[in-house]
């Protein structure tokens, strides 16, 4: 067996300064093993004294080649591998996935299934943001945010579990519809949520928000210009943070968010206090957003009728036999795809989610690649982290809230 | 297909000779390696496409062994969007599977820089000009590139008691 191999200084010396190589700089690991990088993320810093010259980020430790498992999935299964890639935001990748499926297949979407993937979606967007601020909070040292937070999020999970029997893999979604129709007890679940959470919404701010020594960890740290973003192709609350308006849901409208009214917030100072206030304003927009889902959710089903995609219900196999032809191929076979590739992305809580789909007229996708909104975050972090302490760079980490898992795929 | 986007793709029609495949309401364009960066700049400065979305590869092994040498076996995706007019354009390169180099387009848009890493890694496609190309998501002492189509997924053989010692035989393990 070769020798395990690992970053040489060689190979890492055209990235960092002089005075790295000859020897005053000091070079410093931080992570894989660190509670504040989120995750398994390596970052290689420079260091002049305390601040921070270079940072050279290194990523793969998740990697676990979901792109390669998936084209060896028909459609169908493929979809519960998506649920890992970015495991804060479950039901957000399994919307991507099966809008990416629908689009290339061009299958329809009844009315009510859609409305229903807008509230679990925004209901997700709630506790992936409630992670962030839990998990950045805790790492300026707010201890007692972070339980709020997880206590908020729990409901959410429950709703989660209430709806799909798991509370975060859920594979929910399902190309042409949903798995299957929410319980009666949904339309009380949601109501107790949405009753109480603004209010708590305002308890986190009352916390956070004018805090001195949160505001002084935040303010002015990591300033991210319009034109670095944009380059660096950093998209989600990030973007808007630095004076970007641009939101897939607002500038492309899909799975119905059209209907709805809600205000994107932008912010134009870019540094890591204004990203933490374009996600605390983020949570009323969504609340706003279900509210409204819940208030016109339509009736009917929430599966496509069309059989050659979508499986018939069980109750019909028994007597048709039809249905039971359909049932027998799906669940063997799979459908099959035109032989041609699509992108299609949604907004998820972190960014631009985008799914590359190509089809070669079989069961399986040929290839899919996913553009995840994390690796475009991090790939940003350098530039974010130049000048600052390392103090501060614990702070950055937090408010690009990066997940590993949708940067390793 | 939006009417905003039919001059921008005469543009790169006439310009770089690209050719034009539409699916779905998207607009693929097809344009030579060597006129990729001239075309990214052209629709970043002109065109205001300030965000480069997405950049994959796809590998057409083996349909694309054509008898020539020099068949067109990876194709470079590069999808394209404009805040500024709502729009998105997908360019492609034909990449050749027996000399895989394209020029880097990390000068034109920053996030190129780590994507152009990751179709290293996984396909092996070698950017010419890039100012880091290592490998970004794999172990360094990696062969070969996962995402080719010849790259075996692997998988474990489940062992039964009537073919238990069988395949414990033929099982790979790691060595020390």
């Amino acid at each position: 067996m070769t020798e395990l191999q690992e970053v040489s200084f060689d190979d890492i010396k055209h990235l960092v300064s002089e005075r790295a190589i000859s020897g005053e700089n000091m070079l410093l690991n931080m992570g894989p093993q660190h509670p504040s990088t989120h995750g398994v993320l390596r970052l290689l810093l420079e260091l002049d004294g305390e601040t921070v010259v270079n940072c050279i980020p290194d990523i793969g430790y998740l990697h676990t080649g979901i792109e390669k498992n998936m084209e060896a999935k028909t459609y169908q299964k493929a979809e519960v591998m998506s649920d890992r890639l970015d495991y804060m935001n479950t039901t957000g990748n399994n919307l991507a996935y099966v809008m990416a499926v629908e689009k290339l297949v061009d299958l329809d979407v009844p009315e009510r299934a859609q409305a229903i993937r807008v509230i679990i979606v925004e209901l997700q967007r709630i506790a992936s943001h409630l992670i962030f601020l839990a998990a950045t909070g805790l790492d300026l040292a707010a201890q007692s945010i972070f339980l709020y937070c997880f206590r908020e999020r729990e409901m959410i999970l429950d709703i989660l579990e209430l709806c799909s029997g798991q509370r975060m893999m859920t594979t929910y979604l399902r190309p042409g519809g949903l798995w299957r129709d929410v319980p009666p007890e949904f339309d009380g679940a949601v109501r107790d949520f949405l009753k109480i959470f603004p209010k708590r919404v305002d308890e986190y701010e009352a916390l956070l928000t004018k805090n001195p020594i949160f505001v002084d960890r935040m303010a002015g740290i990591g300033i991210l210009t319009r034109e670095d973003a944009l380059t660096y192709g950093v998209t989600g609350p990030i973007l808007r943070a630095s004076g970007v308006d641009w939101d897939l849901r607002k500038a492309r409208p899909y799975s119905g968010y059209e209907q709805y009214d809600f205000d994107v917030p932008v912010l134009t100072k870019g540094d890591s206090y204004a990203r933490y206030l374009v996600r605390i304003e983020e949570f009323r927009q969504s609340v706003r957003i279900i509210q409204q889902a819940m208030d016109k959710l339509p009736g009917g089903p929430v599966r496509s009728e069309n059989r050659k995609f979508v499986p018939p219900p069980r109750s019909e196999i028994g007597v048709s036999m039809e249905a039971l032809i359909h049932h027998f191929k799906l669940w063997t076979e799979g459908f099959p795809a035109p032989k041609a590739s699509i992108y299609s992305a949604v907004e998820s809580p972190r960014g631009e989610l985008g799914v590359f789909l190509e089809g070669d007229g079989g069961p399986k996708p040929y290839r899919i690649h996913w553009r995840t909104p994390s690796f475009e975050n991090l790939g940003v972090l350098p530039v974010l982290a130049k000048g600052h302490f390392v103090a501060d760079l614990v702070a950055i980490i937090g408010s690009i809230d990066i997940v590993l898992g949708d940067i390793d795929r | 297909m939006d009417k905003k986007l039919e001059p921008i793709l005469h543009a790169l029609q006439e310009k770089f000779g690209g050719t034009l495949e539409e699916f779905r309401d998207e607009a693929h364009v097809f344009v030579k390696a060597e006129h990729i960066v001239e075309a990214l700049t052209f629709l970043r400065d002109k065109h205001d496409f300030e965000l480069l979305s997405a950049m994959t590869a796809v590998d057409y092994w083996p349909q694309a062994q054509l008898p020539f040498g020099e068949s067109p076996r990876f194709h470079l995706v590069y999808q394209l969007t404009s805040l500024a007019h709502n729009l998105s354009v997908q360019l492609r390169v034909q990449v050749s599977g027996s000399r895989p180099e394209v020029p880097t387009a990390s000068g034109v848009y920053a996030v190129a820089n780590w994507r152009e890493r990751e179709a290293w890694d996984m396909f092996g496609i070698r950017f010419t000009g890039h100012p880091d190309l290592r490998r970004i998501l794999m172990p360094l002492d990696t062969e070969g590139h996962p995402l080719r189509k010849d790259f075996p997924l692997g998988y474990e053989e489940p062992q039964f008691t009537f073919n238990f010692d069988e395949i414990q035989l033929r099982k790979p393990f790691a060595q020390d």
